[in-house]
């Protein structure tokens, strides 16, 4: 059924936690077909709400970006049974093999990245998946893909929750760097939403990080 | 080269003893204070170590067949932990380091958890999944250190089984016969409803799951056993989701599990499931190594030693919240 669809063979590229992704040819475009498998360890009707949801809002918001002018991939055809998404699909590397390669080198490319979701906040959107893998850069241009837990909100704990991870993923993958990395961050998004709504995000973010601590003294306190 | 280790954060009183080769644990005596109602009251649990520190620590060296002596170094938990339990082991263990002019080893016990894991199964850099009482998190070797790469935003896993438990009147007692209360509560449950799953990047979140639950409860119309069904299945899932993203976001072909919440047998097999499909090793720590013991102190204190970590003994303050990510790891390549 699916298969008449493509003008070339599919070829698989990656295996993701959620989908399965090919690189293939679709309407003689050089296209990234993102199938979200069957999870055999979940309750088949959750299985089946979390996988067409995810592609639905996914393929929304990859829409939506694009139109307001945000470097996404374009999307091609949304198939909702299936739960598969046809997009562009961008050649180059991922932001996460640049920094292994070359270090804090690759700042300027952070700075995009702060700027992007700065822009992307503006218009409502959380990414809900922050990480250097989701980033592509292409032509001296970043592109961030992977929309499957974004949402529309214009609530600053979620907009806090975007930095906490984007954080968490630089601290954890790239630790050595991390100073430079997470100053060119901020300088970008900045430069977009100003000074004063960066602190604020912040300090939700330390607010964010705390709770995890409260809730380990309320354990202790309830123990004594 | 041999190691005794001691251990005091919580309920127990461990001490292990063991050898950098075949067959590594010479000795494992506990002796658990159980209180007689509630959590721990740290007085009663202090006078409890007290009282029997001397014979733990003979019984230990016994079982080993050494004495004192043939020990290159006592290990001994500073955190972290409940303070007043901690500071019985701290000093018995400074008091046995200065006497006998045997090195002391600084012990964290989230490190040692993990640890002795590595251990059992022999692996050698797996992504480890910590679901203990106070932990949830997602943790794996990345520049010298267990980074976290995934954890709760509010609560434990272990921490909302339990209040969900309790508040739906199914508890105490949590756990009968190696089944969790929500679990067997569960097993009548045929209908999924729709309640909310929150997974943030490799976090995830279950207060507002909690809540969700516990309104519909109260509205006296939803099937209990279906409710806990539906909450069992999204915080489970969510669970070995995060995991799957830790494994797939670090590339790791290990996969240790640690932590009591991980006897579940509905979680375990999920945790199957997903690990069969991406060809991981799993291994989950059995319950007698993922209760607290002094087996994993030693064993930790063991491979810190190698490298030459000791602690003067004035220096050994005991850290309540010492993070497993504050911790140099020097023993792995
Ligand atoms: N349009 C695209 N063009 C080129 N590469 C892409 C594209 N979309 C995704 N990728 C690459 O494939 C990887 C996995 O894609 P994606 O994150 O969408 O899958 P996923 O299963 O949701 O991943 P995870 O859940 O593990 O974050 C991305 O990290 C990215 O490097
Ligand atoms: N068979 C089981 N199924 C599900 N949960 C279980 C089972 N057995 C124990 N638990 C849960 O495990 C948790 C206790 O785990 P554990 O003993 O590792 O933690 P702890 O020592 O209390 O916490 P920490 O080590 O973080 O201080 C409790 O929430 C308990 O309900």
């Amino acid at each position: 059924m699916i298969k008449s669809i493509f003008c070339g063979p599919l070829k698989l590229i990656a295996l993701g936690a959620e989908a399965a992704l090919y690189r293939t040819c679709f309407e003689d475009l050089d296209a990234l077909v993102k199938v979200r498998l069957p999870k055999p360890y979940r309750d088949p009707t959750l299985d089946k709400m979390l996988r067409s949801r995810r592609t639905e809002l996914e393929g929304k918001i990859l829409a939506e970006l694009r139109l307001k002018g945000l470097k996404v991939p374009a999307l091609y055809y949304v198939n909702l049974e299936n739960a598969l998404l046809i997009m562009e699909f961008i050649e180059g590397l991922t932001l996460r093999d640049l920094v292994f390669m070359k270090g804090g080198q690759v700042t300027k490319y952070f700075k995009y990245w702060g700027v992007f979701t700065a822009l992307m906040h503006e218009t409502g959107i959380v990414h809900g998946d922050l990480t250097t893998s989701n980033v592509i850069v292409k032509d001296e241009e970043i592109y961030v893909v992977d929309f499957g837990l974004a949402k529309y909100s214009n609530k600053v704990e979620d907009r806090a929750t975007d930095i906490h991870l984007m954080i968490r993923a630089v601290e954890s993958t790239h630790y050595t760097v991390k100073e430079a990395l997470l100053k060119a961050f901020s300088e970008g998004y900045k430069e977009v939403l100003g000074e004063q709504t960066f602190k604020e995000l912040l300090e939700k973010v330390k607010e964010i990080r705390m709770r995890g601590r409260y809730v380990e003294e309320r354990r202790m306190r309830k123990n004594i | 080269m041999i190691v005794l280790g001691i251990e005091s954060s919580a309920h127990t009183f461990g001490v292990g003893v063991v050898k950098d080769e075949e067959p590594y644990i010479l000795a494992d005596v506990r002796s658990v204070y159980t209180p007689k109602s509630g959590g721990i009251h740290p007085k009663e649990a202090v006078s409890y170590f007290i009282e029997k520190a001397p014979d733990t620590i003979v019984k230990a060296l016994d079982e080993a067949g050494i004495a004192i002596d043939k020990v290159d170094a006592i290990a001994v938990t500073l955190g972290p932990g409940l303070g007043p339990c901690l500071r019985v082991g701290a000093t018995i263990a400074r008091a046995l380091a200065t006497y006998y002019g045997k090195p002391l080893i600084p012990v964290n016990h989230a490190v040692a958890h993990v640890e002795i894991g590595k251990l059992i199964f022999r692996f050698k850099d797996p992504l480890v999944v910590y679901l203990s009482g106070g932990n949830t998190l997602i943790t794996s070797l990345s520049e010298g250190r267990y980074r976290i790469f995934g954890e709760t935003l509010d609560i434990s896993l272990g921490n909302f089984l339990d209040t969900l438990a309790r508040e739906l009147r199914l508890a105490p007692p949590y756990v009968v016969s190696g089944l969790h209360q929500i679990d067997r509560c569960a097993q009548e449950g045929r209908n999924f409803l729709d309640l909310p799953y929150v997974v943030k990047g490799q976090d995830v979140s279950f207060s507002g799951l909690l809540t969700a639950a516990l309104k519909l409860y109260k509205t006296g119309k939803v099937n209990l056993p279906d409710l806990c069904y539906s909450v069992r299945e999204i915080a489970y899932s969510a669970i070995v989701e995060i995991s799957e993203r830790g494994l797939a976001h670090t590339g790791k072909k290990e996969m240790l599990v640690v932590g009591g919440v991980a006897s579940s047998p509905v979680l375990r097999s999920k945790l199957e499931a997903m690990a069969s499909v991406r060809n991981v090793n799993l291994g989950i720590v059995p319950p007698k190594y993922a209760v607290d013991n002094g087996v994993m102190i030693a064993w930790t204190g063991l491979l810190m030693f190698k490298h030459n970590i000791s602690v003067r003994p004035e220096e050994a303050y005991v850290k309540q919240r010492w993070k497993i990510d504050q911790v140099d790891i020097l023993w792995a390549t």
